[in-house]
């Protein structure tokens, strides 16, 4: 039940945030304050879940196959490869080391 | 609305162009799918969330807080703190669409990355609004079609583990961020964060460490602005 909770929840704020940059005059958020931190915040936050997606399993730090998954993302993404290939590819070498 | 109307040789190249980036976003909805019912998510849950929610990187984070164990509140914290960015994409969308009342409710709601960008380049209001319309419905029709179909595949699957799709999260997170890199001060900041979520990991329930994360931000967003001001950037 939490989890349709959550749903709407992020529905509802997300939704919110997008309405509110085309209604809300200017002045209120292009303080340089506001900005500075909202320019970095998806940065910020898309790395920490990318640390703890692939080495946090429950409170604690491991090592293992996802890890040469994102090993495989990097090369990907070196190489230009577009989103879908890296996600498959990542996926399809920790299946492979699971084997 | 006074603005004269794109002549059929401006507006061609511009629906093509966005319906390129719709089919080129809709496509990695299947990932988002797959991704939200190896998390624990059901069919419907994941499809309310493309529905819903639609910006992928909220989306993403998440599946991936709820996944990892966070509870509704950090998943939810999280996805609106990613939400953050579209309130500035809007900012630079109110002048150029113009649009008022229920145009501008139905439009907000299309507000993501790439309506955005098929929008903001272009020189009159016509030619925002039909790049910015044609990107945003494009995407919304496939990537909810293809976020369905990657939810039944993930469940007829099985265990997700198996197939890897564990791993497939954190890649996609990546290539989210990887763009965001090359920017002056991007990978020093993305370091910074992923090792404060680490060190948070042990210390907190889950949900809290990508929090903490975030956190970073605040922190080097302020010191930056208080070093050197950058002025107005447009």
């Amino acid at each position: 039940m939490s989890t349709w909770w959550a749903v709407l929840a992020a529905g509802l704020a997300c939704y919110a945030l997008k309405l509110a940059g085309l209604s809300v005059p200017h002045r209120v958020l292009e303080r340089p304050a506001v900005r500075a931190v909202a320019d970095r915040l998806p940065v910020a936050l898309l790395a920490g879940l990318v640390a703890v997606q692939v080495l946090g399993n429950d409170q604690d730090l491991v090592l293992d196959a996802r890890a040469a998954g994102l090993g495989a993302a990097v090369v990907l993404l070196l190489l230009r490869a577009p989103f879908l290939v890296v996600v498959v590819g990542a996926a399809l070498t920790a299946a492979l080391l699971r084997l | 609305m006074s603005e004269p109307a794109l002549s059929p040789d401006e507006r061609g190249p511009i629906v093509r162009d966005s319906l390129g980036v719709g089919i080129a976003t809709g496509l990695y909805g299947t990932s988002f799918g797959a991704v939200s019912v190896a998390s624990g998510l059901d069919v419907a849950q994941t499809c309310a969330l493309s529905l819903l929610v639609f910006t992928g990187a909220s989306q993403f984070a998440l599946v991936g807080v709820l996944g990892a164990g966070g509870s509704a509140v950090s998943a939810v914290l999280t996805a609106a703190l990613l939400g953050t960015r579209n309130t500035l994409y809007g900012l630079r969308l109110a002048p150029l669409l113009a649009w008022r009342g229920a145009r501008r409710l139905g439009a907000a709601h299309l507000v993501i990355d790439e309506s955005t960008a098929m929008a903001v380049t272009r020189g009159s209001t016509a030619a925002a609004r039909t790049g910015f319309t044609w990107t945003g419905v494009s995407v919304f029709v496939l990537w909810n079609l293809f976020t369905l179909l990657g939810a039944i595949g993930g469940t007829v699957l099985g265990d997700p583990r198996t197939y890897g799709l564990d791993a497939a999260v954190g890649a996609a997170f990546l290539a989210l961020l990887w763009p965001r890199l090359r920017e002056p001060g991007g990978l020093a900041l993305a370091l910074a964060a992923a090792a404060v979520a680490l060190l948070v990991v042990p210390l907190a329930p889950a949900g809290v460490p990508v929090l903490a994360a975030g956190g970073t931000a605040l922190l080097v967003g302020l010191l930056a602005r208080d070093r050197s001001r950058p002025g107005g950037t447009a």
